[in-house]
C-alpha cells in the first residue's frame, strides 16, 4: 500500500446515531425484560411498548447512519483502505454470528451425544437410568422426554426439503445477481437480485406453515416439548430471524439499485448482504443435516 | 431518503473542512466523539467507577465476614453482592479498562489517525453504561438483583431465580454486543492501519496481545449471548435445556459457559502481559527479550484456552478421559507462560533497572502474576482439585491472577502513560503510597485465603466455622485498606489532570514506541500523514 492512501483515510466527524443507537438498545433490553419477565402478568403490558419504541428507534438509527455513510461512499470520500476496514470488519462480525450458532449447535449435539443417552443408563450411568425414571427409554428425535411429555419428530422431507432446495437456489441467485453487478449489467442484476429476494420471502413463508403444523394437534411439536423441540425451534426460530434480516438487507440492495447505487467496482453494502446470505445459507445446510436428517 | 441524503451532505461537508480541528464542547462532546482518544479516556473512567462499584459491594462482603455468625446482611443479599461484585469487575471494570488502554494506545502505537471504524467504536462504549445501569437497576427490584453468582449456573439462574434473570440476560446481551464490536474495531484497526513499513513482527507486543485478546473476544462472547439465551428461554418459556426432566442437562449449561469463560480468563489477562512487556524494557533500559517467543507464547496460550474448559468442572463429573484430557491441556498452558514470565526476568538481568512507579507494579505483577498461576497449577490436577474445589482456596487464586495480575498491569499502564494522555507528570510520592498500600494490602487481603481454603472453608457463603474466624478477621482488614488505597489513586488521577510539572514528549528515557514521538500531552489527532518505519 501506498502512502498517498494512508492519508486519505477518513475519520469521520462527530456523530449523533451511536448515541441514538446507544439509547435505541437500552430501551429494546429493559422493554424486553419487562416484558418477558411479566409474561404471566397481564396487567402490566408496559414492557411491549417500550421494546416497540426501543426497535422504532433502532431502525430510525438505521436510516441515518447508514444514509451518512453512503453519502459520503457516494461522494467519493472513501479510500480503497477503508474499503477493507468494512470488509474486514463484515467479515468478523460474520464470524461472530457463526460462534453465536455453534452455541446452539453445541447444545443439541450434546444433549444427543451425552445428555439423552446417559439418562437413559448409558457410560457408568445406569444408577442414573434405573433410579430418576426407570420407564425412560434414550432415543432421538426424543419423542417422549423422562417426565412423560410426549411429542412427535419432524420429518426431512416436505417443506424442510422444499426449504432447503429454495435457499439453495437463493444463493445461486444472489451469487449471479453480484457477477451482474461486477459485468454492469442492471437489468440482469435487477431479475436475480429481486429473485433472490423472493426467494428469501417464500422461504420464511413456508417455514411458518411448517411452525404452524408442528403446533398443530397431530404433532404438539412446541417449543417446551422437551430437548428437542427446543433444539428445533431455537435453531430453526434463529435462523429464521437472521433470514429476516438477511432478506431485509437485500431488498435495500434492491432498492439502492432501482436507484442507481453501485459500480462494478464500489459495491460494499451489496457484498457484504451477499456474504451475509451466502451465510444464512451455510447454517441451514448444517441445520438440515442435523435437525432434521440425522 | 434523497432528500435527507441532501441535507445531511451539506452538513457533512461543513463538518469535514473542518474536521481535523473541529472539537465541540461540553457534553455534546463526550456523546457525539469518534475521536479514539476520548473514547479511550470514556473507557477508562467508565471502568474505575465500576471498579469503585464493585469494590463496595467486595467491602459489603468482607465487612459480613469480618466475624462468624450473620451481623450485617442476609444470606440473599449477600449472594446478590458476590453476583453482581463479579459480573461488574469482570464486565464492568477490568474488560473496559483494557478496551480503553487499547483505543487510546493501538491507533497511536501502529500510526494510524484514528481505530478504523470510528463511529462504531463510540457506539460500543457508550451501550456499556445502559448495559450496567439495567444491571443494577435489579437492586430495586422487589426480588433483588442476581443472586446465582457471576458463573449462573443453572438451575440456579432459571428454576430457582428470582425476578430479575430476564434484565440480567439482557444486560449481558448488551455488554457482548459492546465487546464483540470493539474487538471488530481493535482488529480491523490492527490489520489495515498499520504504518507503512510496520510489518506484524514489528509490531509493539502490547498491539500483538490486543490483537489476540480481540480474537478470543468475537469467537466467545457470542457463545455466552446463547448461553444466557438458553438460560432465559428454560427460565420463562418452559424450554428444559439445562433440566433432566425433559431431557437436557445442567451440567450442559457448565460446558457452555465454560468454553465461554475460560478464554474470557484469558482476555482479562493476556492484555496485562502486553503492558507488562511494554513497561519492563523501558525501565529496563533495554530490548524485551525473546519478542518473537513471546508473540508465540500468547497466540498458543490463546489457542490452548479453547481446549481447557472443562477443568473448572472436575467435580461437577464427567468421564474419566475427559478429566485427564482437560487436566494435561491445563498443565501445557504453563509452558507458554513461563516462556513470558523467564523472558521479562531476562529482560530485567543486567538492565539498568530504575524504580519508577509503572515499574513497582509491574515488577509486582511478574511476581503475583506468577504466585497465582502457580496455585492454578495446583488447581489444574484434578485429583486435588476435588480438595480445593469451590473453597477460598479458588478465590485466592483467581484474585491474585485478576487484581494482582490484571488490575496491576492497568495502574502500571496507566502511570506509564499518564504523562502521554494528560501532558503532565503525576505526583511521584502519592503514586509511591499508592503502591505500597496496595501492595500490603492486597497480599493481606487474598494470602489468607489460600490457607482458609486448604482447611475447608468454602466460597460464596455469609457465614462459617469458628475455626477460620482469625484469617477471616485480617482479610477483612485487607480488605478495606485495599479499597481506601484506590482512593488514593482517584485523587492522583485527578491531580494530574489538572496540572503539575509539565511532562515532556518522552518523559522515560527507556521508552520506545511511536506514542513518544508525538508531544505530551497527545494532539487530538495524531498520525493524520502516518509515520515512516524502517
Amino acid at each position: 500500500m501506498t502512502t498517498k492512501e494512508y492519508e486519505s483515510y477518513y475519520v469521520p466527524a462527530q456523530s449523533k446515531w451511536p448515541i441514538v443507537g446507544a439509547i435505541a438498545l437500552f430501551l429494546i433490553a429493559v422493554g424486553a425484560g419487562n416484558y418477558v419477565a411479566n409474561l404471566n402478568n397481564p396487567d402490566s403490558s408496559g414492557g411491549g411498548w417500550v421494546l416497540l419504541a426501543g426497535i422504532a428507534l433502532i431502525i430510525y438509527m438505521m436510516f441515518g447512519w447508514f444514509n451518512n455513510v453512503i453519502t459520503e461512499s457516494m461522494s467519493g470520500k472513501y479510500s480503497h483502505q477503508m474499503d477493507n476496514s468494512f470488509r474486514q470488519g463484515m467479515s468478523w462480525f460474520i464470524f461472530s454470528e457463526v460462534m453465536f450458532f455453534a452455541a446452539f449447535f453445541g447444545a443439541l449435539l450434546y444433549a444427543r451425544t451425552f445428555a439423552v443417552p446417559w439418562l437413559g443408563g448409558a457410560g457408568n450411568n445406569a444408577a442414573t437410568g434405573a433410579i430418576l425414571w426407570p420407564e425412560f427409554t434414550a432415543t432421538w428425535p426424543l419423542v417422549k422426554t423422562p417426565d412423560g411429555t410426549e411429542t412427535t419428530a419432524m420429518g426431512w422431507y416436505g417443506l424442510p426439503l422444499i426449504n432447503t432446495i429454495l435457499l439453495l437456489t437463493s444463493s445461486i441467485t444472489a451469487h449471479l445477481a453480484h457477477v451482474a453487478l461486477e459485468q454492469e449489467k442492471r437489468g440482469l442484476l435487477k431479475f436475480w437480485l429481486g429473485l433472490t429476494v423472493l426467494l428469501g420471502c417464500v422461504f420464511l413463508y413456508c417455514q411458518g406453515l411448517e411452525y404452524a403444523h408442528g403446533y398443530a394437534d397431530e404433532m404438539k411439536l412446541y417449543l417446551d416439548s422437551g430437548i428437542y423441540g427446543n433444539t428445533f425451534y431455537l435453531l430453526t426460530g434463529f435462523h429464521g430471524m437472521h433470514v429476516t434480516l438477511g432478506t431485509i438487507m437485500l431488498l435495500v440492495m434492491l432498492i439502492r439499485v432501482f436507484k442507481g447505487h453501485f459500480t462494478p467496482k464500489n459495491h460494499f453494502a451489496f457484498q457484504a448482504a451477499s456474504w451475509y446470505w451466502h451465510f444464512v445459507d451455510v447454517v441451514w445446510v448444517l441445520l438440515f443435516v442435523f435437525v432434521y436428517i440425522i | 431518503m434523497t432528500s435527507n441524503v441532501i441535507n445531511e451532505q451539506s452538513t457533512q461537508d461543513a463538518h469535514d473542512d473542518g474536521h481535523h480541528d473541529h472539537k465541540m464542547t461540553g457534553l455534546k462532546r463526550w456523546l457525539y466523539t469518534t475521536n479514539h482518544k476520548d473514547i479511550g479516556s470514556m473507557y477508562l473512567w467508565f471502568s474505575f467507577i465500576m471498579f469503585l462499584t464493585g469494590g463496595v459491594m467486595a467491602l459489603v462482603i468482607r465487612a459480613e465476614l469480618f466475624q462468624p455468625g450473620l451481623q450485617i446482611v442476609e444470606p440473599d443479599f449477600f449472594n446478590q453482592m458476590t453476583t453482581v461484585h463479579g459480573l461488574i469487575m469482570v464486565f464492568g471494570a477490568i474488560m473496559p479498562a483494557f478496551t480503553g488502554l487499547a483505543n487510546w494506545m493501538l491507533p497511536m502505537m501502529v500510526g494510524a489517525p484514528d481505530m478504523a471504524l470510528p463511529r462504531l467504536n463510540n457506539w460500543s462504549f457508550w451501550i456499556l453504561p445502559f448495559a450496567f445501569a439495567i444491571l443494577l437497576s435489579t437492586f430495586f427490584l422487589e426480588s433483588g438483583a442476581p443472586n446465582f453468582g457471576w458463573t449462573f449456573y443453572a438451575p440456579l439462574s432459571t428454576t430457582y431465580s428470582n425476578g430479575s434473570t430476564a434484565f440480567f440476560v439482557f444486560a449481558v446481551h448488551i455488554m457482548g454486543i459492546s465487546s464483540i464490536m470493539g474487538a471488530i474495531n481493535i482488529v480491523v484497526t490492527i490489520m489495515n492501519m498499520r504504518a507503512p513499513g510496520m510489518t506484524y513482527m514489528k509490531m509493539p507486543l502490547f498491539v500483538w496481545t490486543f490483537f489476540i485478546t480481540a480474537y478470543l473476544l468475537i469467537a466467545v462472547m457470542p457463545v455466552l449471548a446463547g448461553t444466557v439465551t438458553m438460560v432465559l428461554t428454560d427460565t420463562y418459556f418452559g424450554t428444559s435445556f439445562f433440566d433432566a426432566a425433559g431431557g437436557g442437562d445442567p451440567v450442559m449449561f457448565q460446558h457452555i459457559f465454560w468454553f465461554f469463560g475460560h478464554p474470557e480468563v484469558y482476555i482479562m489477562i493476556l492484555p496485562a502481559f502486553g503492558i507488562v512487556s511494554t513497561t519492563i524494557p523501558a525501565f529496563s533500559r533495554k530490548k524485551l527479550f525473546g519478542y518473537s517467543s513471546m508473540v508465540y507464547a500468547t497466540a498458543s496460550i490463546a489457542f490452548l484456552s479453547f481446549i481447557v474448559w472443562a477443568h473448572h468442572m472436575f467435580t461437577t463429573g464427567m468421564p474419566l478421559f475427559g478429566e485427564l484430557f482437560f487436566m494435561y491441556c491445563t498443565m501445557l498452558i504453563a509452558v507458554p507462560t513461563g516462556v513470558k514470565v523467564f523472558n521479562w526476568a531476562a529482560t530485567m538481568w543486567r538492565g539498568a533497572i530504575s524504580f519508577e512507579t509503572p515499574m513497582l507494579f509491574s515488577i509486582a505483577f511478574v511476581i503475583l502474576f506468577t504466585i497465582g498461576g502457580f496455585s492454578g497449577l495446583m488447581l489444574a490436577m484434578t485429583p486435588v482439585d476435588f480438595q480445593y474445589h469451590d473453597t477460598y482456596f479458588v478465590v485466592a487464586h483467581f484474585h491474585y491472577v485478576l487484581v494482582t495480575g490484571a488490575l496491576f498491569s492497568i495502574f502500571a499502564g496507566a502511570y506509564y502513560w499518564l504523562p502521554k494522555w494528560t501532558g503532565y507528570m503525576y505526583n511521584d510520592t502519592l503514586s509511591k503510597w499508592h503502591f505500597w498500600c496496595s501492595l500490603v494490602s492486597v497480599n493481606l487481603l487474598f494470602f489468607p485465603m489460600h490457607f482458609l481454603g486448604l482447611a475447608g472453608m468454602p466460597r460464596r457463603i455469609p457465614d462459617y466455622a469458628l475455626q477460620f474466624a482469625d484469617f477471616n478477621k485480617w482479610v477483612s482488614i485487607g480488605g478495606f485498606a485495599f479499597g481506601l488505597s484506590q482512593l488514593i489513586f482517584l485523587v492522583l488521577v485527578i491531580k494530574c489532570i489538572k496540572g503539575g510539572k509539565k511532562a515532556e514528549a518522552k518523559p522515560w528515557d527507556g521508552a520506545e514506541g511511536l506514542e513518544w514521538t508525538v508531544p505530551s500531552p497527545a494532539p487530538y489527532h495524531t498520525f493524520e500523514t502516518p509515520p515512516k518505519i524502517d
